[in-house]
């Protein structure tokens, strides 16, 4: 198993709004902010926490599918247009579908570990309400293999994870099964309303469990999902400063701002093969494994964990991935409240996927910029309490039909 | 013929007004629908649009392809279905943009009458004209020798005049869509005594694959929807006319708006509701009408005197709402016409004089917006008109006299045997007036 060569840190995480339905700002038929806008607020909220850009050597942008809704590309560009003290400096951008953000997070972390760089900028976005949602549909399929897209769902996606959810239903039961989607769907959304940049702050839903119930309709939907099941269509960004011990001292963070990165683990499966159990999320779960076993820790280690609910199923499914429990028991876990902000390993403090929001490319940055905050003290309303005997974060962000995966653990610095 | 072969050719007349282009819409959908399947693909499927008007023609097809692409976004599901075997169709972008040439591709927009001769349906949208129908008709039925049937639009005339008098031996019936017909639910479906049951079959299935919630109304002018909407209506103008004695004729009528809006928790006054049909087409209706029924006359004086001073209500190409008894501003009233100053009087010189002889709304009054959309609606509407009954001001006193007479008009349409029964008096103003309840009910006792 590697071992980090240097200690990584990561400081001075920033968010935008996820943007988006639900919002009480948000109007379809209204002129709304580009990728320029969000890219810029993100990063500048970093910036001035870390002394400025001339701290900064190097940037890392992820993004997903910029290319088709925004038509454009060469990202990397854009960073000297967060401040003019990046210009001339090194960035790269980073794609691998909706764990874009976790790819430009351990492409900072690979930077530090290299020593190319002391402090790494890591911006991830995506800017997604430019289209309808059945062709961001089409658009969030590149997910998944272009030669499956035709045999597809035309909401592919949500198709893929229905089929999941299906072959779940039939192998542990279905009506345990949706019962525990819909006290996630609850929980995301009351960790939303607590979380200000959170797609669902506004949320005033009084029975959420009964309305995420709602049978799934086959004509109107998919199958075995209803959209309570799904995070939604998001606009926003999120940043996160990735730095050396020397990236601290020259930023002038204290150490108790800052989260350690502890271990991680970077895995990608083969996107030409369907999963070969639909129940299980095994490329997470390798992922999980060796990101916990770099840093030296067990499962039972963990005091909070943010995970992909890209849909309450990957949620449950990830509950086992992780290890928490046996496959089949991911219901139970949550419907015995164990993943809620006050039980044993609350998940998705601000909402996750599904309550803070999914602007893709953005989601592994908020991911780490979550655990920073919960770690280091910063969460505010969205605080939970960091058991001292279990000091740990977990991230899980993952691309597609769990195909790409970042896993990174974490503790706060001393 | 089969459902299919009867609509392989099919014809829209009057397919340039915003009736006929609903039609148009919804038939061009359901002919691609039909061609897309397996069985039906070496088939051939034409629909002529005709209309007097090129400018208009030339709109539809605009319409068209708009419209089209928007249903196609909501059914995308189906059509990836339908266009399984079509390896160069891959994403929801292709398959839109297919369907949408599809459904063009059948269209074919034409002024000549001629191009009726071969169809084997045609659907009428044109003007609400009984001598211009029945000669149109009469000029179809010789010139095409196969036998064609014709499905009216009209909402007034009854369908069993028009059979004879364009000797159809039954191959007409009344099928009545409601503005705009892409969106509305409703359809009337009238038989005349001598309807052949092959189209009431054929209506009832091509109704159901258009989702359409067909309501069986006899055959007496007016049918329900009108039969309500004209004497509901001539009840508003009345009940302003009285009020006008003792204050202005535009504030009366301001004030019967409002009733008829905010006091019955409908989804526009019946003045905004004349206007939005068209003041002329209201008068032409009755007029229409008004031979056929007995002991009462269905006409208004207020009605000429308005189209006498060239106020005419009903809408623009684009769909926005002209000026009539009500001024518009950006889709929202904000004056009254003054038939003495032959000029519009802003709401703001007399709304909150009018206002306060009105009373306030009951304590729980919500906006019909609100209403449609409640789970628990049945109990809030009764707790609002359990409240309004025990108000006894000016606004809820006309407000339980025109809850009264819509209830009064509605029976009076079952007792006459225009409606089959209650009930469906109910889902047609429910459905195609968009009512928050139904008119007959207990509300106004």
């Amino acid at each position: 198993m590697k071992k980090l060569r240097c200690k990584v840190y990561m400081t001075a995480g920033c968010n935008t709004v996820s943007f988006g339905t639900g919002r009480k700002e948000f109007n379809p038929k209204k002129a709304r902010p580009g990728l320029e806008k969000y890219i810029q607020d993100a990063g500048q909220g970093t910036l001035k926490l870390i002394g400025g850009a001339k701290n900064v050597d190097e940037g890392v942008i992820g993004n997903f599918m910029a290319a088709r809704f925004n038509k454009q590309a060469n990202l990397p560009a854009f960073m000297p247009m967060i401040d003019e003290g990046l210009l001339w400096k090194p960035a790269i951008s980073t794609e691998g579908a909706c764990c874009s953000g976790g790819l430009a997070v351990v492409a900072g972390i690979r930077s530090v570990l290299a020593e190319t760089g002391d402090v790494v900028l890591t911006v991830g976005f995506e800017v997604q309400n430019t289209v309808k949602a059945i062709y961001g549909a089409d658009i969030l399929a590149g997910a998944g293999w272009f030669q499956d897209r035709k045999a597809g769902h035309a909401y592919y996606f949500p198709g893929k994870f229905s089929d999941r959810a299906g072959e779940y239903f039939k192998k542990y039961g279905r009506e345990k099964t949706r019962q525990a989607f819909a006290r996630w769907y609850r929980q995301a959304v009351e960790n939303a309303r607590l979380c200000p940049t959170a797609q669902e702050y506004h949320n005033t839903v009084k029975d959420l469990e009964a309305q995420a119930m709602t049978e799934p309709s086959a004509s109107a939907f998919v199958e075995y999902l209803n959209v309570f099941d799904c995070s939604k269509v998001s606009d926003g960004a999120s940043a996160i400063a990735i730095m050396s011990e020397e990236g601290l001292k020259k930023c002038g963070i204290a150490k108790k701002d800052a989260t350690e990165v502890v271990g991680w683990a970077q895995v990608e499966a083969d996107i030409t093969k369907p999963p070969a159990d639909l129940t299980q999320l095994e490329t997470s779960r390798r992922a999980v494994a060796e990101a916990l076993a770099c840093a030296g820790i067990t499962p039972a280690d963990l005091g909070t964990v943010e995970c992909h609910d890209c849909f309450t199923i990957a949620a449950v499914m990830s509950l086992e991935a992780i290890g928490l429990c046996k496959p089949g028991e991911g219901p139970d876990f949550i419907l015995q409240g164990h993943t809620a902000r006050n039980g044993k390993i609350p998940f998705n403090t601000t909402g996750g996927l599904i309550g803070w929001g999914h602007p893709t490319g953005a989601t592994g940055v908020h991911q780490a910029v979550t655990l920073w905050e919960q770690l280091t003290g910063k969460a505010g309303d969205s605080q939970v309490i960091i058991p001292k005997d279990r000091p740990y974060g977990l991230s899980v962000n993952m691309g597609g039909d769990d195909k790409t995966i970042a896993a990174i653990v974490y503790k706060r610095a001393e | 013929m089969d459902y299919v072969e009867r609509l392989q050719h099919v014809a829209v007349l009057g397919a340039g007004g915003k009736m006929g282009s609903g039609i148009l819409l919804l038939t061009a959908m359901e002919m691609a629908d039909l061609s897309l399947k397996p069985q039906n693909r070496s088939k051939e499927f034409v629909l002529t649009a005709i209309d007097v008007s090129q400018a208009a023609l030339a709109g539809v097809i605009n319409f068209l392809r708009t419209q089209v692409k928007k249903a196609a976004e909501k059914k995308t599901g189906l059509l990836r279905g339908l266009y399984a075997d079509r390896q160069d169709l891959i994403e929801n972008y292709d398959i839109i943009d297919q369907y949408v040439a599809d459904v063009l591709a059948l269209v074919r927009p034409t002024t000549r009458l001629e191009a009726t001769y071969d169809a084997d349906l045609i659907f009428e949208a044109i003007v609400e004209n009984p001598e211009l129908k029945v000669k149109i008709f009469t000029q179809i039925d010789h010139n095409n020798p196969k036998k064609p049937w014709l499905f009216t639009n009209t909402s007034s005339i009854p369908i069993h005049e028009l059979d004879e008098k364009a000797k159809l031996g039954g191959r007409i019936i009344g099928f009545h869509f409601y503005n705009p017909p892409a969106v509305q639910k409703l359809v009337e479906l009238i038989k005349a005594e001598k309807t052949l049951p092959e189209l009431v079959e054929f209506a009832k299935t091509y109704a159901k694959n258009l989702r359409k919630t067909l309501v069986p109304s006899n055959d007496f002018a007016g049918f329900i929807g009108n039969g309500h909407f004209m004497r509901d209506a001539l009840h508003g103008i009345g009940e302003a006319g009285r009020l006008a004695k003792d204050m202005p004729l535009h504030e009366a009528i301001y004030m019967l708006n409002k009733v008829s809006q905010d006091f019955l928790i409908r989804p526009m006054g019946i003045f905004q509701l004349i206007d939005y049909v068209g003041i002329d087409v209201c008068q032409y209706i009755m007029s229409v009408m008004n031979p056929y029924v007995k002991d009462e006359d269905l006409h208004s004086d207020l009605l000429d005197q308005m189209i006498a001073l060239g106020v005419k209500g009903g809408q623009f190409a684009d769909g926005s709402q002209k000026n009539g008894f009500l001024k518009y501003d950006k889709g929202r009233p904000s004056g009254v016409y003054s038939v003495d100053k032959k000029d519009y009087i802003p709401l703001a010189e007399f709304q909150a004089r009018s206002d306060e002889k009105l009373g306030p709304l009951p304590q729980t009054a919500k906006p019909w917006k609100t209403v449609i959309g409640d789970p628990d609606k049945d109990n809030t509407l009764k707790t609002f008109f359990q409240e309004l009954r025990a108000l006894t001001s000016l606004g809820p006193d006309l407000a339980k006299r025109y809850g009264q007479k819509s209830r009064e008009i509605s029976l009076k349409l079952v007792a006459d045997k225009v409606a089959q029964c209650e009930e469906d008096v109910n889902k047609v103003l429910l459905t195609g007036f968009y009512h928050t309840y139904g008119p007959i009910n207990e509300y106004f006792n």
